[in-house]
């Protein structure tokens, strides 16, 4: 009687080709991709044929919710805590070391300067979520928001100014925002819009 | 590969000889794999490939000290001024403003039959001459930098219409970027964005009521 020899196949599979892919594909995304910021409110922008790519540095963007909240970051950490610093000096508020240190790692900020110690004083889980009920004031009698672009400018002079806005936001909340940006003579700025394909030669 | 082959394989000794263990050198990649793949899936959804657009735009300066005589005055045949309504409605009006007649102010849609037609056929000689100039472009007949050269020069042209965006209160944010796109498209290199006058309401309101308002005036 003859046995019937199974062959015994390992069943090791090679994974140093796989590990290879993926390393690849690591480098790629974290060449390639830029982080998303975390926004306190969903924005969703206008689409336009506009090609122009946003400049990596120096952007101060303003973003703008459809019910005209106003939110503002910017791009380098020093620069918060400086316009922070300045903006305090402007309403007579001096804030603690640990204080700017928590301002500097929040994302986007948005507290009228009143409340910015009380705020500051929150847990992060808890910013988030007060965060979205507030904006920086923009009404003519208490403008903190001409204010912060002031000081933000005498900061970095090299400073864009992007506006991010909702495609539903009312026309009056834009133009109150562009009429402080103009009082400052902050004639030049970029508008983030996504990308919408179309032509003048369809028809 | 990962693993190296020893002559013997296995752990065996060798007869005599040196009496080194031969080790294979198997080097398990699976647990890389796992956590590369978990890196990756991290990257995809923690980032965002594409940066977004941006639109550049200057807007006329507020200073005070600028009075009107300083500012270049538009020839009224050249002017064109859309005013941005409520409910994505977009009228026009070319040259003054007449407040007697109420169809001076046309409604028109931001569709591609709407007031991109118009436009269109105001510039249609910029228009004509920038698609030759693309056309060379994709021919490789100009270089970049000679094509966004001739370009706007053509832009800045004599002939070339001058458009007033006038949005009011109850448009939205889309509209003034729709209207502005439509700049780009169809290829006007003057225009501006500027606040809406108590005129312009009424302009808009007399021909919602087809020119009631007007005639009341009159009598």
């Amino acid at each position: 009687m003859s046995k019937v020899k199974v062959a015994r196949k390992s069943t090791r599979i090679d994974m140093t080709a796989m590990s290879d892919v993926t390393v690849l594909l690591l480098t790629f995304f974290m060449l390639t991709s830029t982080f998303v910021k975390k926004e306190p409110v969903q924005v969703t922008t206008p689409g336009s044929v506009s090609e122009i790519k946003i400049p990596e540095t120096n952007i101060l963007s303003i973003l703008i919710d459809p019910k005209g909240k106003v939110f503002m970051s910017m791009d380098k950490q020093s620069d918060m805590v400086n316009a922070l610093d300045s903006v305090g000096n402007h309403y007579g508020i001096t804030f603690s070391e640990q204080e700017k240190k928590k301002f500097k790692v929040s994302a986007t900020f948005g507290i009228p300067i009143k409340s910015m110690k009380a705020y500051l004083a929150l847990k992060a889980d808890e910013q988030d979520k007060v965060l979205a009920t507030y904006g920086i004031p923009t009404d003519s009698v208490d403008n903190q928001f001409k204010v912060w672009i002031q000081k933000a400018r005498a900061i970095n002079p090299d400073l864009r100014i992007a506006i991010k806005a909702d495609q539903n936001t009312p026309y009056k909340v834009i133009k109150d925002v562009m009429n402080s940006l103009q009082d400052l003579r902050e004639n030049r700025y970029n508008l983030i819009t996504s990308l919408k394909n179309e032509t003048a030669n369809k028809k | 590969m990962a693993e190296i082959q020893s002559n013997e394989g296995g752990g065996k000794k060798k007869k005599g000889g040196s009496k080194q263990k031969k080790i294979s050198v198997f080097v398990d990649f699976t647990p890389m794999v796992d956590m590369n793949m978990l890196l990756i899936t991290f990257f995809m959804l923690c980032t965002s490939l594409s940066k977004p657009q941006t639109m550049e735009i200057n807007m006329p300066s507020n200073d005070k000290k600028i009075t009107d005589a300083d500012r270049d005055a538009v020839k009224a045949s050249q002017a064109i001024t859309l005013v941005l309504g409520g409910g994505d409605s977009i009228f026009y009006y070319t040259g003054q403003p007449n407040y007697k007649d109420y169809n001076s102010l046309k409604l028109s849609s931001y569709k591609a039959d709407g007031i991109r037609d118009f436009l269109l056929k105001r510039n249609a000689e910029a228009v004509s001459k920038i698609n030759d100039l693309k056309q060379k472009k994709l021919q490789l007949k100009i270089s970049q930098a000679d094509f966004t050269k001739q370009v706007s020069e053509i832009k800045g042209g004599k002939n070339t219409p001058v458009v007033i965006i006038k949005a009011s209160d109850r448009s939205k944010y889309k509209n003034l970027i729709d209207a502005l796109d439509e700049m780009q498209i169809c290829n006007i290199g003057k225009y501006v964005i500027d606040k809406i006058t108590p005129g312009e309401l009424f302009l808009i309101k007399n021909l919602q009521s087809k020119g009631k308002l007007s005639d009341g005036a009159a009598k």
